[in-house]
């Protein structure tokens, strides 16, 4: 506790503090645009930063780390457009919420949550990357396999009212994710080595979230009137507050450890955090679609708690487990310190002066976004062919940008056309999405598993996690059949679908 | 507010290296007898490209020759660009696509050579303009602290008793360093290379993860990125690839160890092909004269990159002994 408030105190310094706005800034601006993430950042301040002190380049990299998981969501939120992978997630129902006059609400909601698993995961952090030692590694292909296939069984829960557009959404999505020769075997990729690292997924949810929707309004355009945004109120009231609470903390659960495992990510618990609000929303799950603000609340502080535990084994045992810790991992190399557990020992100052400079990016990023999200907000008031052309704009500069490539552009207006007529005949867009993140990593992961047994399928339920797992997703599976066989049980349910089915029907 | 200040220093920057570059193509033309360009002044923007991402091995060493080149006021700003895809295949393709462009150059090594097999593409390394080599890099077998192998005759001896049950890591895909080192090994030590049971890690992290965890059984790999596990004895080394021990490695050689194998990863600077001689004989100059600065004796040591320079002709033979090898070795693996 001394060792963190003398952190604070260097933290607090006018010189750190100021690198602490610089990289906050930068990473929320970073996160905002499609397409360029803090790991190119950090990669382009390196040589910067070598004219300043180690402890102040890492303060401002921390910032950029925390910034750019904040940004990504308020384009989601505003302009459908998720500027990272892991802000996705917050696209589907943010942008229902903005839509609905709600924008303010969702980035509060969005940079409050951040805020709250931010700190809540730094102080875990805190507390245990000091002591942990090797527990992260004991996690093998076979058990992240498992995990990643009970997140691929809880898509069948958002699959929509028709399964079976569900099922086709999810198998365009996956198919997507085949592109690539990650196998050693070029697959879908046409012999273009364009083609051969796969398709990113930023460039394919800012197609089919933005540019179809962007087709969608502006086909039309005319035929309908305008639905004018309504302005909504600026601010949370008591019963967003009640909403977003718990979320909040939910998210957090999944980020943290997610983000601390090696082959955790961030997309992923975002994803799980959504499912899991889905499913608890209990009298609000109806708005799910529409706009719930659990949607958005659980996910944002997802992906920010993430970011804390991605530090745990950076810190700990200097293990890299995302690009931009990975950036980090080279600049703290290029200072001459070597990550582990013989660092908090050699550079105890440092590293407390880091660990509480988190602290202060969070409470930065909070500050100087809570009062912007009404601004933000009326943004949504432009005219909507201007704000359209807008979104286009930024969708077009984001995949560009990922690679500086007119292919992705191209590749893009492929998506977004896929995306339009996704629209057309309504396939969901989520199982789409989540196809196209998991399907790659759940194969790596089993190609691995079964590599490292010599093809032995028995390894895959080898470790006491992978077993644990494939038991939860049995329940999942069978609980329901189970349940319907239970009289009585059955009656709420179908009655349920049948409204939503209802509801679809009069949307469209 | 930060961006005018960006523009302003940068522009401040811009006007202090024109004045560099003038200096230096004035005595650069009464000197050293060199044939510059008329005006001097087309060295003064130079683009680098970068085939892998921020943050890599490639990217690294590109970037730290880049960043000396510009502090010694040797040249003006570069453009340094990643260019990603294939493992660098895509840069090598735009590299051949832009012929004759006389401000371009691309950091590139090993894996790129490779790579362009692996991926079957036609914009091999050989046809581009060979500049520098300007690193090795010694490839390293790696063990968790508590694995049954104490020197390579005991991995040699597993190995050669179950060739697929040692299960080898490497941190590149096929037609990389890391997969070329133990295939090469396997070869040498009279284990059938396709028999190897090689896993592809996504870079150094990964890798650790896989080695901390006991995953695998040995990891390939430069040793750069295994300093902390190295320095706590979480990780050993059983040898070295190159032909002396590395500084600060407790670990002997291959040949040390009876096996008659030397294999290091390198890189090195490209340009693209049809520039006219005067031009590739300026860019050589201009790494010549990084070479030659203390700063870029300072980033080899603090990166622990070997110190392997040549130029031209004599990097272009290299070059061809790689393309050809690397092509051999990947033909018997049956990946071509």
């Amino acid at each position: 506790m001394d060792a963190l408030l003398t952190g604070l105190s260097m933290a607090l310094t006018p010189e750190n503090l100021l690198y602490a706005v610089i990289g906050v800034l930068l990473g929320t601006a970073v996160g905002v645009l499609p397409g360029i993430g803090p790991a190119m950042t950090v990669a382009l301040l390196l040589p910067v930063t070598y004219n300043v002190s180690p402890s102040a380049a890492l303060i401002m990299f921390a910032g950029i780390y925390y910034g750019g998981m904040y940004g990504g969501s308020t384009t989601s939120i505003l302009l459908n457009t998720p500027g990272e992978s892991s802000s996705v997630i917050t696209a589907l129902e943010g942008n229902k919420m903005a839509k609905t006059g709600r924008a303010a609400q969702a980035l509060a909601t969005a940079a409050i949550g951040s805020f709250v698993a931010g700190t809540i995961g730094t102080i875990l952090l805190v507390a245990v990357a000091p002591t942990v030692a090797d527990w992260v590694v004991v996690l093998g292909a076979p058990s992240y396999f498992a995990l990643m296939l009970l997140a691929l069984v809880a898509v069948t829960s958002v699959l929509g009212s028709s399964k079976l557009r569900g099922f086709i959404s999810l198998a365009l999505g996956l198919a997507i994710g085949l592109v690539g020769t990650s196998t050693g075997q070029a697959r879908l990729t046409l012999d273009n080595p364009l083609l051969a690292d796969g398709i990113d997924i930023v460039v394919v949810a800012v197609a089919i979230f933005a540019v179809g929707e962007a087709l969608w309004v502006a086909a039309h355009l005319r035929r309908r009137p305008l639905e004018i945004i309504p302005v909504g109120r600026p601010w949370m009231d008591r019963r967003d507050w009640r909403r977003s609470w718990a979320p909040w903390l939910r998210g957090t659960a999944f980020g943290f450890p997610f983000g601390a495992l090696p082959a955790g990510g961030a997309e992923l618990p975002t994803f799980l955090s959504y499912i899991t609000e889905r499913r608890l929303a209990g009298e609000h799950r109806a708005e799910f679609g529409k706009g719930a603000i659990e949607g958005v609340a659980g996910p944002e502080a997802a992906n920010n708690a993430s970011a804390a535990g991605t530090l745990v084994p950076l810190l700990a045992i200097g293990l890299p487990t995302t690009a931009t810790a990975a950036v980090i991992l080279a600049a703290m190399q290029s200072y001459g310190l070597q990550p582990g557990p013989q660092l908090f020992e050699a550079e105890p100052e440092l590293v407390w002066t880091l660990l509480a400079s988190l602290f202060v990016a969070n409470t930065l990023l909070l500050v100087i976004n809570l009062p912007l999200a009404p601004l933000w907000a009326k943004l949504l008031r432009i005219p909507r062919p201007y704000l359209y052309a807008g979104i286009l704009f930024f969708a077009v500069l984001g995949a560009y940008s990922v690679n500086f490539q007119r292919f992705d552009v191209l590749l893009l207006c492929l998506f977004g056309a896929l995306g339009f007529a996704m629209r057309r005949f309504g396939l969901p867009v989520l199982p789409l999405i989540v196809g196209v993140i998991l399907g790659p990593r759940l194969e790596e992961q089993l190609t691995q598993a079964l590599q490292l047994s010599q093809g032995d399928v028995s390894a895959l339920w080898s470790e006491p996690v992978a077993v644990i797992v494939y038991v939860v997703i049995a329940v999942l599976l069978l609980g329901p059949l189970v349940l319907r066989l239970v009289p009585g049980r059955q009656g709420p349910e179908r009655l349920e679908d049948e409204v939503e089915e209802l509801e679809e029907e009069v949307r469209s | 507010m930060g961006l005018s200040g960006a523009r302003a220093r940068e522009s401040r920057r811009g006007r202090r290296a024109a004045i560099a570059t003038a200096l230096v193509a004035v005595l650069a033309l009464s000197g050293c007898g060199v044939t510059r360009g008329d005006d001097g002044g087309e060295n003064a923007r130079l683009r680098m490209m970068i085939p892998n991402s921020p943050g890599g091995g490639y990217d690294q060493t590109g970037r730290a020759a880049t960043r000396v080149m510009e502090a010694e006021d040797l040249t003006g700003r570069f453009e340094v660009s990643n260019v990603t895809g294939a493992s660098g295949t895509v840069a090598m393709q735009r590299l051949v696509n832009e012929r004759g462009a006389e401000d371009l150059l691309m950091t590139m090594g090993l894996g790129v050579v490779g790579a362009t097999y692996t991926n079957g593409s036609d914009a091999r390394v050989s046809g581009a303009t060979p500049i520098a080599q300007l690193i090795e890099e010694q490839e390293g077998l790696l063990v968790p602290a508590d694995s049954p192998f104490q020197t390579v005759d005991d991995l040699v001896e597993a190995w050669r008793a179950d060739p697929g049950g040692v299960r080898v890591g490497g941190g590149s895909s096929p037609g990389g360093p890391d997969h070329l080192f133990p295939m090469q090994l396997a070869d040498a030590v009279g284990v059938d290379p396709t028999e190897v049971n090689y896993i592809v890690y996504d870079g150094g992290g990964p890798l650790t993860t896989a080695l901390l965890g006991a995953k695998i059984d040995v990891g390939t790999s430069g040793l750069g990125e295994f300093e902390g596990q190295l320095a706590d004895g979480s990780l050993r080394v059983l040898a070295v690839s190159g032909e002396e021990r590395l500084d600060g490695v407790d670990a002997p050689t291959l040949q040390e160890s009876g096996i008659d194998l030397v294999f290091t990863n390198w890189r090195g600077v490209l340009a693209p092909p049809g520039i006219p001689d005067s031009v590739r004989d300026q860019h050589i100059a201009l790494l010549e004269e990084m070479h030659g600065t203390a700063a870029w004796q300072e980033a080899l040591e603090t990166n622990g990159w070997v110190d392997a320079f040549r130029t031209g002709d004599e990097f272009q033979e290299f070059l061809v002994d790689q393309d050809e090898r690397v092509a051999s070795t990947l033909e018997d693996l049956g990946l071509l």
